[in-house]
Parts: structure tokens; sequence; C-alpha cells
């Protein structure tokens, strides 16, 4: 009795242990997926940027992915969509407005792609794929995989992005004065040969080809 | 003679080591050029791209794309050249180095290799350039007659920048004394990257590359002559010198770009009448952009954006094979 309560329990973990962590290599959102690519292009011009901008859409797919799992057997199945936007419309309205009083340096920095995460695929594809068929432990758990891969993915292309095209990291600036930084990786072209870099190593660590 | 082989029996003696030494040939007159009249920083910025372009293109296919080497296509001594023909002679050293990477690796390795890259090499690694390093690669030395250490470099606009900015009377009045005449023009005493800035010794590797049947002279021709058509439009409509047609041609890299730029195998369509539109389509866009943007220079991004047409240019500009019926 007891070792099959254990036995319960480890495969509970177990399951919890992958849902967590698949979001962050295995089906990273940024390098494996390739979702939500509008910010990911869009913002990450420096690693802070990149970091807030994954922060935020961490929250937002935690909180949307609890409250659609709370809520997956109330909405009819033909409107499920619409239903899901709602909710997470109202944690990003809740969200901006949070950032716009405790983080106003970053609100104005992300600007227009704040509002923009209601849009993003991968909340809207986890909610879909995920949070409206598991259990609402199980859904967090996979809300803040995802979002911490998001985040992991933003961050080195802000970090990469900044190092060649501005000299520096967070803001830190460790190159003299005469150097010329390659602008292009800070303008939105830069930003696709860098993902596409970034993506040819996470392959390679992965040892996939 | 008696041998029995399947077909293509007729053989020719061009392979592509003979017709990229070719190229390198054609190219001797403006590299000539560029020696006479920026001296030694032209040499040092050619040798660094075509070592960095060679090196790059061992070293890549060896170590990253394990596809054995292909230098010996001198190919990469092509775009090397190339791409140094399209900078200005005061370029530091260390982006060009990083220019050839961007040629070979991205531009042309990463799609897997000669034949295979969408768009031309060596306009890739410029146009990076061009974006990454914008003041160093507007900053032209003026050229200086057989001072081959070009000690004293003192640095002024090109024509096209002089008259970009002419727009009334009477400062063109002003600027017409600092125009460089038409035979300054031909023979290339101006300023500009190093390579495009004679038309004469672009011309004389015209001739050689349609002499040794290198390429078809569709391109050129119709390149130069829809730009020419397109400015003489504007000068006629506006009497303004900003459009003036003969200078624009003279100036500018518009002759290299339509000579050995537009005409590089891989990335322009492969029937003549696709060239045909191809060409006309460059010229005109070379027009709009430096017309109407806010770059003095279009010639590099009108090569770059028609090359991303041109496979749909030969989806749709099939040649009749014998015995077809329409």
């Amino acid at each position: 009795m007891l070792t099959m309560y254990l036995m319960q329990v480890n495969k509970m973990n177990k399951e919890s242990y992958m849902n967590l962590t698949r979001g962050i290599i295995k089906e990273n959102p940024t390098f494996v997926m390739l979702l939500g690519m509008c910010p990911t292009l869009g913002v990450t011009t420096s690693a802070s940027n990149g970091l807030g901008m994954g922060l935020a859409t961490l929250f937002v797919l935690v909180f949307s992915n609890f409250a659609i799992s709370l809520v997956k057997n109330l909405i009819p199945t033909m409107v499920r969509i619409p239903a899901y936007i709602v909710i997470i419309a109202s944690i990003v309205t809740v969200l901006e407005m949070l950032m716009a009083a405790y983080l106003p340096q970053i609100h104005s920095a992300l600007g227009i792609f704040i509002p923009l995460i209601v849009v993003n695929c991968i909340i809207l594809g986890r909610a879909e794929a995920f949070a409206s068929k598991h259990g609402i432990r199980q859904s967090i758990l996979d809300g803040i995989g995802m979002g911490i891969g998001f985040t992991i993915g933003l961050t080195s292309l802000g970090i990469v992005r900044e190092i060649l095209g501005n000299g520096s990291v967070f803001g830190y600036s460790f190159v003299t004065e005469n150097y010329d930084p390659m602008l292009l990786f800070i303008m939105p072209p830069g930003a696709f040969l860098a993902l596409a870099g970034l993506i040819v190593l996470f392959n390679k660590l992965r040892g996939e080809k | 003679m008696l041998k029995i082989s399947t077909a293509p029996h007729m053989q020719t003696q061009h392979d592509t080591p003979k017709i990229m030494l070719d190229v390198v040939f054609a190219m001797l007159p403006a590299i000539i050029v560029a020696l006479i009249f920026f001296g030694l920083p032209a040499l040092m910025v050619i040798l660094t791209s075509v070592a960095a372009c060679c090196g790059f293109e061992y070293f890549a296919n060896r170590f990253w794309f394990k596809k054995g080497n292909t230098t010996t296509d001198f190919s990469a001594i092509v775009t090397g050249m190339l791409l140094a023909f399209n900078l200005p002679s005061s370029m530091p050293l260390w982006m060009v180095v990083v220019g050839a990477f961007v040629a070979i690796v991205i531009g042309k390795l990463c799609y897997g290799g000669l034949g295979k890259n969408i768009f031309n090499p060596a306009l890739v690694g410029r146009v990076f350039l061009f974006i990454s390093f914008p003041v160093q690669m507007t900053n032209w030395p003026k050229p200086e007659f057989l001072n081959f250490l070009n000690t004293d470099a003192q640095t002024g606009a090109t024509t096209l920048g002089l008259i970009k900015h002419i727009d009334s009377q009477t400062s063109a009045t002003m600027l017409a004394g600092e125009l460089p005449s038409y035979w300054q023009m031909f023979i290339g005493n101006i300023g500009g990257c190093l390579g495009e800035v004679s038309a004469l010794a672009l011309l004389l590797g015209l001739v050689y590359m349609l002499y040794r049947k290198v390429i078809t002279w569709h391109i050129p021709f119709y390149y130069i002559g829809s730009f020419f058509s397109f400015s003489l439009i504007m000068w006629l409509i506006t009497g303004n010198i900003q459009y003036e047609p003969l200078t624009n041609i003279l100036s500018g890299g518009l002759m290299l770009g339509a000579i050995f730029m537009a005409t590089d195998y891989t990335t322009s369509p492969m029937t003549i009448k696709g060239r045909i539109i191809f060409a006309v389509c460059c010229g005109v866009l070379t027009g709009i952009i430096r017309f109407f943007s806010a770059y003095p220079e279009g010639v590099s991004f009108a090569i770059l954006i028609m090359n991303a047409f041109v496979p749909l240019i030969d989806k749709f500009i099939k040649p009749d094979f014998y015995g077809q019926r329409r």
C-alpha cells in the first residue's frame, strides 16, 4: 500500500518535473518552437529589455495558465479562444498597470510590446495545448517552465545583440570610446542573424542536427 | 574517337576556375586604377579582403561545414576582390575581415556554397558593413595621383553625395565648381569606393569578359540603359542637376554593379529574357533609391533586392525546349 502510494507520488513528481523542465530545453519556446517571434525580434535590442520582456511574459504565462486551467470545464468549446483572450487580456492589463507604477523605465522601454503580450502566440499556445487539458498544479508548472525558457531565450538574444551592437552588457560598457560596434545587430535585420546564430548553437548543445 | 559515351557530347574548356580567373583578369584594370589614385591603403584593403575570404572559405568549409576544400575554384578570390572594390580605401582592416566573414560564411556557405547562394556574397558583406559602420563606410579619401603612401589623405564627398543635396539653382552654381568633370569621372579621378571610381577600367573589364564570353551583354546594357533613361526622364522633367544622367552613370557604383555584381552567374536569371527583366528592374530600383531615399547610392541595395526575385523570374520565364508547343 505504502509502496503504491510512493510510486504514485514518484510518478506525479516525475510528471511535474517533466512539465517544469520541458519549456526550458526540450521545447524551448524561442529556440525550438520559435513561438512569440514578434517580441523576440522586436525588443531584444539590449539584455535588460530582453530580461524584462521575458519576465513579463513569464508572469502572464503563469497566471493565464492558472486561470484557464481553473475554468477550463466551464468554457464551451466553441468560444474557448475568445474566452482565453479575455482572460489573458485582463492579466496583461494588470501587468501593464503594475509595470507602469513600479518599473516605469522598463515599461517605457518595452512600450507597445507589453500590451502585445495578449496576442503572443506562446501564451495562447500553452493555454490551448496545455492548460485546457491539465490540472491547476501542472499548468502552473508548465507556465513557469515555458516562461523561464522564454526568458532565457530573450535574455541571451539581448546579451548577444547588445555585446555586438553596442559593446556592453546590461548597460555596462566594456569597450573604449573609439570602438565601433556593429550597429546592424541592434537593428531589426541583426535580430534575425543573431537569432539564427543562437539557434545553431542551441541545437549543437542539445546534440541535434 | 571510337569511345561511346552518353549525352552531353560537346565539351568546352570553360569550368569554374577558368571563368573565375577570367573575372579576376577583367578586374585588373580597376585594381591598377585604385592603386594609382588611392595608393598603398587600397592595396592593403584588397589583399586583406582576398586573403580573409580565402581563409574563411577554407577553414569554415573544413571545420564547420565539412565540405572539403573549395578554395581551388577561385570564387573566394573574386568575392574578396569585389568586396574590396566596394569599400573605401580608408576602411580599417579589421572591418574588412568582418565583411569577408559575413560575405563568405553567412552570404555564401550558409546557403550551401557556390551556386546555391541567393544573394551576391560580396554585396551581402558590403551592405553588412555599410549598415554596421556607416561612418567608416562613407569616409571617402580624395584621390591623389601616384601618391603611393597616401600620407596626407584628405577626405571629401563623392559626386553623388554632392549632387544629392543640391536643390535650388543658387547652390547648383555654387557647387558646380566642386563637381568633377566628365573626363575625371571617366578615368576615375574622383572620391568613392576603391574599385568603382574608374568607368574606363570597368569598361575594359567588360570588354574582356565579353570577348572571353564569360558574361552576355544583356545585364550591363539593360541595367545602365534603364537607369540612364530613368534619370534622363527625371532630368528633362525637373531640370535638376541631381538627375543629370551622364554624371549619374559615371559616378557611384553603377558601372561596377552592372558589370561585375549583377552578372554573377548564381544570382542572376538563367534566360536572356529573365536577365533583361532583372537588369531593367535593377536600373529602375537604383534610380528610385538614389533619387528618392536618404541614401545617395543605391546600386548594392537594388541588386540585392532583385537577387531575391531571381528564383521567381526563373520560375515564370522558362525557355521553350525543342519541339514544344505553346
